[in-house]
């Protein structure tokens, strides 16, 4: 799309505010008192998912810039990978200082217990790095490394997910959508590293 | 068994009944008015159905939980496995005519009119704490009767040693039914000495009305030192058993939910701890409550679990 230097940055603009919504309806139900009889639990859940949902949404953007041919969506793939940290973070402070209301002791006793818990700090952290090496400068430092680092974004899709399924009781219907989009993000991806390897091979198998 | 009722509490421990009643009517009134904004129909749950119906033992006089967090904020996953669209979906229950079915080692088997349980059972309210197994809890005032006096009236043979209760199985109506989250109905089970106990009771109304349908309607157990579950809603089957039956979640998930389920913060859930909860209602800032050994009421109840492994028998 040809749009000039000033209109994509109102585009940007308006992508962050409404990435920021979430945020702005969670937090203004919050000081409201309309989250319920769990408010902390809401916010707790709804900041969680909402992590969930930017990270599928970050994974989509290139599939859609290969299938598309359209590329401008993936100008917004930073922002979209900070997002699913920012919502990751809001998601842990909120466990940690309004579930755990910062305890020591009610981490020791709540934490190591918690297979999902456990694995949705291992998630929370693995997010860090990534969020860290996001600027231009850290990509140009980093190289052809940085590309290999944020691989790890994989890696986090899954243990979200994992996350995910050990903390439902029984319903298990929520997590599946999210596993079947991110099943399907990775294994075009998958698809497509097999595909370009065997078009390689007969590449060199027709100049033999 | 002897059961040792609660006769030693203080005088001096217990709110005067007209300051309790006071208290009462200002939070019913709060209820009542911020309410009545949103939900029609509720402000007249001042002048509830049971408004007369007197506290009976073993009620502590704690503060009930705001009704609207009560009535929102249900599991039942006969309608949907989201707490609020349950409560939604359950109004579409039809909840009169109503019958239990008594079956099993009990001298007078039959089906029984709803009504005519309620007029042999005089009700009482009864203030007590709940504690969910997702680690939540609250403060309710229910109106019921004590199961072990209805079983008493069945005549249970000597034979009978765990009483066992079946939800309505009703998929056109009960919407959750038609997905096998759980499998239906759902059944729940008591040993008898726990069913007999006067603490157990079957509830009908609660905050000096009805039974809202989310809640349980017209007819559900209540049993204060176990996790909600064993609570189970819209009893339409009673038998009586030698042996211990099979109960919902136990079948779903035998490693998480036992047949006892008694609240107990030195047992974890294999994926949480149950040391301590989180009180319904209670500001964002407001840290969780420590869980109490049977949930508080561990001087009626712990005599019943004498020299049992808890930790085995969870």
């Amino acid at each position: 799309m040809a749009f000039d230097k000033k209109s994509w940055m109102a585009i940007k603009a308006c992508i962050f505010l409404l990435s920021l919504l979430p945020f702005i309806l969670l937090f203004k139900a919050a000081i409201q008192d309309q989250l319920g009889a769990n408010p902390v639990q809401a916010l707790h859940y709804g900041f969680g998912d909402w992590a969930l949902r930017f990270l599928c949404i970050g994974l989509a953007l290139t599939p859609y810039k290969k299938i598309t041919r359209q590329s401008w969506p993936s100008r917004f793939r930073r922002m979209i990978g900070l997002f699913a940290f920012f919502y990751a973070s809001l998601h842990f402070l909120v466990f940690i200082v309004l579930d755990l209301s910062c305890s020591w002791e009610a981490f020791k006793d709540e934490v190591p217990k918690s297979p999902y818990i456990l694995m949705g700090l291992l998630t929370f952290f693995l997010m860090i790095p990534l969020a860290i090496t996001s600027t231009k400068a850290m990509q140009r430092r980093l190289g052809a490394n940085w590309r290999k680092l944020h691989r790890l974004v994989y890696v986090i899709a899954i243990t979200a997910l994992i996350h995910y399924f050990w903390l439902v009781k029984a319903d298990y219907s929520r997590p599946l959508v999210y596993a079947l989009i991110i099943f399907l993000l990775l294994a075009y991806r998958i698809l497509r590293f097999f595909l370009k390897k065997s078009n390689k091979s007969h590449s060199v198998w027709a100049r033999e | 068994m002897l059961i040792k009722g609660k006769a030693d509490i203080l005088g001096s421990e217990i709110t005067d009944r007209a300051v309790f009643e006071s208290r009462r009517q200002f939070i019913k009134a709060a209820v009542a008015g911020s309410a009545a904004l949103m939900l029609p129909g509720l402000a007249d749950a001042e002048s509830g159905k049971y408004a007369d119906v007197l506290t009976g033992p073993y009620s502590e006089p704690l503060v009930p939980t705001n009704y609207e967090d009560v009535t929102n904020y249900t599991n039942y996953y006969e309608f949907s496995t989201n707490k609020k669209d349950a409560s939604i979906l359950a109004r579409a229950l039809k909840t009169r005519p109503w019958s239990v079915t008594v079956e099993g080692e009990v001298g007078k088997p039959g089906v029984y009119n709803l009504e005519d349980i309620l007029k042999d059972n005089p009700l009482e309210e009864r203030i007590y704490r709940f504690r969910c197994v997702e680690a939540w809890s609250m403060v309710v005032p229910w109106i019921g009767f004590p199961l072990g006096e209805m079983l008493k009236r069945f005549e249970p043979t000597s034979n009978a040693k765990f009483v066992e209760f079946t939800t309505l199985y009703n998929p056109d109506v009960m919407v959750g039914q038609r997905s096998s989250v759980l499998e239906w109905p759902y059944v729940e089970g008591l040993r008898i000495d726990e069913a007999m106990h006067p603490l157990t009771i079957m509830a009908t109304g609660m905050y000096d009305d009805e039974l809202p349908n989310q809640n349980g309607a017209p007819l559900r157990l209540v049993v204060p030192w176990k996790y909600g579950f064993k609570s189970i809603k819209a009893i339409v089957k009673i038998r009586l058993l030698e042996n211990m039956p099979d109960t919902a979640w136990n079948k779903s998930s035998p490693g998480e939910y036992g047949f006892y389920a008694n609240v107990n913060p030195d047992v974890s859930h294999p994926r949480w701890s149950q040391k301590r909860e989180r009180v319904l209602g209670s500001n964002i800032f407001t840290a969780k409550r420590n869980t109490e050994k049977f949930n508080g009421y561990g001087e009626q109840v712990a005599s019943l679990y004498a020299g049992m492994d808890l930790k085995k028998y969870y």
